[in-house]
């Protein structure tokens, strides 16, 4: 049985038939890239699946548990963190409590101050400027704060979505090593990437969205060689 | 001498002012709506005490916790049965809802107690304090004054040191983030509502105090200040319903002073119409950040 299992899932947003009945596996350990042109239906995926959008019908199993009738605080609980297209960290708040944020389900104190020391480590930028108000830290920082702060509640799978927008390619590459040291950590990664190059190089598996259907799916490395992939998505 | 006198009273009548206002203010920071029968609440809490104090003949305090139980209780039960059914619904269908729980709740009160204004009970008791030659303020504006002042003190330290306050800042700057972190955002609007009226319960004894005067309408005028007050500081930011509470008692008061009883409260309204002319977003107001 898959991690994550996502069956014939619809979701309307608004009027329009967004996702058209997808299906796709996440295995625990896995790097799985969900790859597509904009407006395909990669974030309302996302969304659905940790809950802050609600589908029309088929189903998203976590570890056996339905998600689709879980609201999100408590898909947090069950070890799916989510770092949001945008970033979205809490600017007027420090870097510090945007962290502490990120562990308000654990009550391990011990384990909390343990993981802050881990995230601090990959990204020491971050406890440079911990009392800082997060709305002041550039673009990159705060993508580090986003995937540091959905770290800290030292989640199972990682789901993310566009880390690498907007950023400088100092910052893209940062971002990319960053997400195999999280595989390397043993944590399965859903990501949805614009990016899609840089996406297959460090996934196992792809899926291919366009308008809301999965066209195409497999490998990541045989993907990268695929004519239609090259042409639409490589730009080669 | 005068004029520190009536400073004093003016800043009593604020704090009444500020205490209101953080119960609109933080609502409107989480939950995003603007709760208009907040004022009744007050008036609410008021009959509550006047009632446990006249009729069943209990002590101060405890007719104070029972007010501030009763306030707690209602504004959580409005919040569930009248806003939490709207939660997706346009802003415009919350505020008629709300403008409907307040008149609800004046003609609740108005069935119960009758129109007939009451005269509240001198709960609080205290003398008259005088601070220098020439210069007497009542007990009741120092007890205001320093209530609100220790309110104001546990509520800052509340929100920027605890857990569940970090959770509020988090959830009234985007509400999706937060429940991405594993906050239940109804439970945290319900923490909401029952700090903002466990604020007016303490607020309408203050108030009570100082004016004695308890009618179904008395939350309605001091409400639609506290707003005014809660707006005028920046609405959604803590610091500035208390600044901009304390300033408006203090301007209301300056006016009835010297200027003219009768047009104080054109001068309060248009002193915030300046205001908002010059800073849009309020005194301590920020800006909201546009979404790419």
């Amino acid at each position: 049985m898959a991690m994550l299992e996502v069956r014939d899932l619809e979701v309307n947003y608004g009027a329009i038939n967004a996702i058209k009945k997808i299906s796709f596996d996440v295995n625990e350990g896995e790097v799985i890239a969900l790859i597509g042109a904009n407006g395909a239906g990669k974030t309302t995926t996302l969304h659905t699946i940790t809950g802050l959008l609600k589908a029309k019908g088929g189903s998203v199993k976590f570890e056996g548990k339905e998600l689709l009738k879980t609201p999100p605080h408590k898909i947090v609980e069950m070890g799916m963190a989510h770092v949001p297209e945008g970033r979205r960290i809490f600017q007027q708040l420090s870097v510090y409590k945007n962290l502490t944020m990120g562990a308000f389900i654990r009550k391990d104190k011990a384990g909390i101050e343990e993981t802050l020391a881990k995230v601090y480590e990959k990204f020491p930028r971050l406890e440079e400027r911990k009392k800082q108000i997060a709305g002041t830290l550039s673009g990159g920082e705060q993508q580090m704060l986003a995937m540091g702060r959905a770290l800290m509640s030292n989640p199972k799978i990682v789901v993310m979505d566009e880390p690498s927008m907007g950023l400088s390619p100092l910052f893209v590459g940062e971002v990319f090593k960053i997400i195999e040291e999280i595989k390397a950590s043993g944590t399965t990664v859903l990501l949805v990437e614009q990016n899609a190059k840089k996406a297959l190089e460090i996934a196992d598996r792809a899926y291919v969205l366009e308008t809301g259907k999965i066209v195409l799916s497999g490998d990541a490395k045989d993907l990268m060689n695929d004519d239609s992939v090259k042409k639409a998505y490589l730009g080669e | 001498m005068t004029f520190l006198s009536y400073l004093i009273s003016g800043i009593s009548l604020g704090s009444v002012y500020a205490l209101i206002a953080l119960g609109y203010t933080m609502v409107y920071g989480i939950a995003k709506m603007l709760n208009f029968a907040h004022g009744d609440v007050i008036m609410i809490g008021g009959f509550v005490v006047f009632t446990a104090v006249s009729s069943m003949n209990t002590s101060a305090p405890i007719a104070i916790v029972c007010g501030i139980i009763a306030c707690v209780v209602l504004g959580v039960a409005i919040e569930k049965i009248a806003y939490k059914p709207l939660r997706n619904a346009t802003p415009l269908a919350v505020l008629i809802t709300a403008i409907g729980v307040s008149y609800f709740l004046q003609n609740l009160a108005l069935i119960i107690f009758g129109s007939a204004a009451k005269n509240f009970p001198d709960i609080l008791k205290l003398e008259d304090l005088q601070l220098a030659e020439g210069l007497t303020v009542t007990g009741e504006a120092v007890v205001t004054i320093l209530i609100t002042i220790v309110i104001m003190i546990v509520l800052t330290l509340f929100i920027n040191y605890t857990k569940i306050g970090t959770a509020m800042q988090a959830v009234s700057e985007d509400r999706g983030a937060a429940q991405l972190m594993g906050v239940n955002v109804n439970t945290t609007i319900s923490i909401t509502f029952a700090i903002g009226s466990a604020l007016a319960a303490v607020a309408s004894v203050l108030l009570c105090a100082s004016y004695p005067l308890l009618s179904p309408y008395t939350g309605a005028m001091p409400g639609i200040k506290a707003f005014t007050a809660a707006v005028f500081g920046g609405i959604g930011s803590i610091p500035g319903a208390m600044i901009g509470g304390i300033l408006l008692g203090v301007i209301e008061n300056l006016s009835k002073a010297y200027i003219s009883t009768e047009l104080s409260d054109a001068i309060v309204f248009g002193v915030l119409i300046i205001v908002l002319i010059v800073k849009p977003t309020g005194i301590l107001g920020k800006k909201m950040n546009e979404k790419v």
